[in-house]
């Protein structure tokens, strides 16, 4: 008898390296999700040691959070992260120019590099704890100010909205530039040297240079950049939880989104925190679709919208 | 092949048989029909201490202080979550869920609340809290020497007794005897007890006080448990899902203004329990006293006093007031409620073992005859209070208290009303706003509440 040779496929192998990660994904991140969203129609917490439903109530739960003040929470987190934002996209692209620039010769780039990136290793909340000390009423900032002669009545740093919003985005800002310093560096050492060398001998200025080559070329980047840092920032949560003891003070006006859906979870309140999920889920999700769109339909000589525009005219003249 | 896979397939299992059963207990029961193992809930080690000083079965407690044996080979394991942030609650609330289900040394045997949260656990409708009774305690000869509001507490709403405890926490006013000695040229505690005696002439003291800079009190929180704790009636109405803001906490709000706006208050300090209210417990600070039950001079003031013991002096509140207090319940399907029961009347009943308690400890104990002896005993007397005996003035209080009627929803309320109104004090919100940010915060924290009514 006769056996047909069959040709060895490793595919199947490789399917069977993946499962583990997917099992781990179905379990432990899909059913909840899904479990979320289905809550997210129920009317379901805990009263005392009682548990209320779940009923099912359709949309309730995301009527009343749109009564609620959810939008201003929106806001308050919109604004702590431009705060934060701003400051860092600046500093980063600052030091980045001038970490990659060959022609500055910096010393010690390396120990630079370890040193802005320490601030992102230490945990937010002992980083929020620290800020809360060091900035509090009686704490060693007024002490030095009252000390040097600089002011003469201790400021009351977090009983101000403007003081705690701008400690909680100071805090963001030296948290994540050093982060965003590295993934710019490495967009700007992606750029081919031939481009820079070619400027020089034209005589390019650094502005010039900078303006007109590094900042079109690492648009990509950047944009992704931006996007990531808007779905980190739609999460903000353990700074100001931790700076304002939860409360959101003063006046609930650092009060961010994930506190407002923590504030809910502490009863338990499943079907209310999903629903707040859920809202969170499509924005950040929304901004997904944009980053992806960006980074997959990549047009970077612009050649694509040349020939579309070329197609047009052509049209046009047939006509 | 087929042969390996099967192999691997097996230890496979077996590997998260192995670690599945890990999350068991594998102790048997005893013939006795007592459990192996009491399972204990609380959120520091201070009931552990004072079941090892005053429980004479104890045997010893491993090193890392999670399981004490007894004499007889039972074995008791503590179960510690922090207070901070509701994380005990919530873990004691899980395993509660999970009671009916639990193998009988998983159970959960005794667990402990605070007065805050007692109303939560000792809920008729709930019982996971047993009554005394059921364990074969009879609180009015068992009892009966504690103090008559302990009991009321402990009580669901039926007037069942479902709890117990060692600790009984009438608050007195702490002041410093420097700063006395400086105003009012005396530190004597008579002396300045007239002077703080009531609301009225604590007003007029404290108008002495801040003419020669010093401040009263630290913060407006300070204050808030004589009037919180004195409400006529509960936060929520059993059976109702209306908040009821009683006319003592709008008294407290004004008064707190008042107070803050003239001068009395540090305004620096925000709130109780954190870095700047620690500081005013200083010598560099200019608060005058606080308001500090036992545990509050043992536990807060002490650690947080830089200056030579003898440095403080207790006398008598403005109005007599509780604050605090640990209850030990007995959880429904326990498996040992024979220990249960004897731990609970070791610890809570017998009048010996709470004045040691006293004595090592100086708590203030729910003994009242026991208490009256402290009092009259100078063998009691605090070397950091400068050699007083806090006991004569805290006896007297405790017979005065009268616990506010409480209800499962109190330590949102007590929390989240300070906190609302914290804005409202320091001017940066209005009063009718600090309003509606309670209204919001409260309905957060509790969705079944449907409506805040305030006071007229």
């Amino acid at each position: 008898m006769k056996k047909k040779q069959k040709s060895i496929s490793y595919a199947k192998w490789g399917y069977i390296f993946i499962l583990p990660f997917f099992l781990c994904y179905f379990i432990f991140s899909l059913i909840p999700l899904a479990d979320t969203i289905r809550y997210s129609f129920f009317e379901y917490y805990r009263s005392g040691i009682k548990e209320i439903g779940p009923t099912f109530i359709g949309m309730e739960n995301y009527g009343s959070l749109l009564e609620s003040d959810m939008l201003k929470y929106g806001a308050n987190t919109l604004i702590l992260w431009v705060i934060g934002f701003i400051p860092q996209i600046l500093i980063a692209l600052l030091l980045a120019v001038w970490f990659t620039d060959i022609r500055l010769k910096i010393r010690g780039k390396q120990f630079f590099k370890v040193v802005i990136y320490l601030p992102n290793l230490i945990m937010a909340s002992a980083f929020a704890m620290l800020f809360f000390t060091i900035f509090s009423t009686n704490g060693p900032i007024n002490s030095i100010l009252m000390s040097l002669g600089v002011i003469h009545e201790k400021i009351d740093f977090m009983g101000s909205t403007f003081g705690t919003r701008s400690l909680i985005g100071f805090m963001n800002f030296l948290m994540w530039f050093g982060n965003t310093t590295i993934m710019l560096m490495a967009a700007i050492m992606g750029i081919s040297v031939d481009v820079f060398e070619a400027a020089e001998i034209d005589g390019c200025s650094g502005l010039r240079r900078f303006f007109s080559i590094i900042l079109p070329l690492i648009r990509p980047i950047l944009a992704y950049t931006l996007i990531t840092a808007i779905i980190g920032g739609l999460q903000m949560f353990d700074v100001p939880q931790i700076l304002t003891n939860g409360q959101g003070t003063p006046d609930r006006t650092s009060m961010t989104l994930i506190m407002f859906l923590n504030s809910h979870l502490k009863s338990k309140n499943y079907g209310m925190a999903g629903a707040l999920s859920v809202y969170l889920f499509i924005v950040s999700g929304a901004l997904c679709f944009v980053v992806y769109k960006m980074t997959n339909g990549t047009d970077e000589d612009g050649s694509k919208a040349a020939a579309k525009r070329r197609a047009k005219e052509e049209k046009r003249r047939r006509k | 092949m087929i042969k390996r896979r099967a192999i691997a397939a097996l230890l496979i299992a077996s590997m998260c048989a192995g670690t599945l059963a890990g999350c068991g207990n594998s102790g048997q029961s005893g013939t006795t029909g007592e459990g192996k193992v009491i399972n204990i809930y609380s959120w520091n080690d201070e009931f552990r201490q004072r079941v090892e000083a005053v429980y004479p079965e104890v045997e010893k407690t491993s090193e890392d202080g999670t399981v004490t044996t007894l004499k007889d080979g039972t074995e008791i394991h503590w179960i510690i979550n922090p207070n901070q942030d509701g994380v005990y609650q919530q873990k004691l609330d899980e395993a509660l869920l999970n009671q009916a289900d639990a193998a009988a040394d998983d159970k959960i045997d005794i667990f402990l609340s605070e007065t805050d949260y007692v109303n939560k656990y000792t809920d008729a409708d709930a019982d996971v809290a047993m009554p005394l009774a059921d364990l074969g305690i009879d609180p009015a000869t068992d009892l009966k020497d504690q103090y008559e509001f302990t009991k009321a507490t402990a009580s669901d709403m039926n007037g069942v007794q479902r709890g117990s405890t060692w600790q009984c926490c009438p608050g007195l006013l702490v002041y410093r005897r420097d700063i006395a000695m400086d105003v009012f040229g005396t530190d004597d505690p008579e002396a300045i007890g007239e002077k703080v005696k009531d609301w009225d002439t604590m007003k007029a003291t404290a108008e002495e006080l801040k003419a020669k800079g010093y401040y009263t009190f630290a913060s407006y929180a300070d204050t808030f448990r004589l009037y919180g704790n004195s409400i006529g009636d509960s936060w929520v109405k059993q059976g109702e899902t209306v908040i009821n803001v009683d006319q003592k906490i709008m008294d407290w709000i004004s008064d707190s203004k008042e107070w803050l706006d003239a001068g009395y208050l540090d305004k620096t300090v925000k709130g109780q329990w954190n870095d700047d209210w620690n500081k005013s417990m200083g010598s560099a600070s200019k608060v005058f006293a606080f308001l500090f039950p036992a545990w509050g001079i043992d536990f807060t003031l002490k650690p947080n006093w830089d200056g030579d013991a003898g440095a403080w002096a207790v006398t008598n509140p403005p109005q007599e007031y509780n604050w605090g207090g640990s209850y030990v319940h007995a959880c429904t399907g326990t498996d040992n409620p024979e220990h249960v029961k004897d731990i609970i009347l070791a610890v809570t009943a017998s009048e010996d073992n709470l004045l040691k308690i006293s004595r090592d400890y100086s708590d203030f104990t729910n003994t009242t005859v026991g208490m009256q002896k402290a009092a009259g005993d100078d063998t009691f007397s605090s070397e950091f209070l400068g050699g007083q005996n806090p006991f004569v003035y805290f006896a007297p209080v405790a017979e005065n208290i009268k616990i506010a009627p409480l209800s499962a929803y109190d330590q949102g309320c007590v929390e989240l009303i300070q906190n609302a109104f914290s804005d409202y004090f320091q001017g940066l919100v209005e009063y009718d706003k600090a309003k509606t940010n309670f209204e919001t915060a409260i309905k957060e924290r509790y969705p079944d509440i449907t409506e805040i009514r305030w006071p007229d």
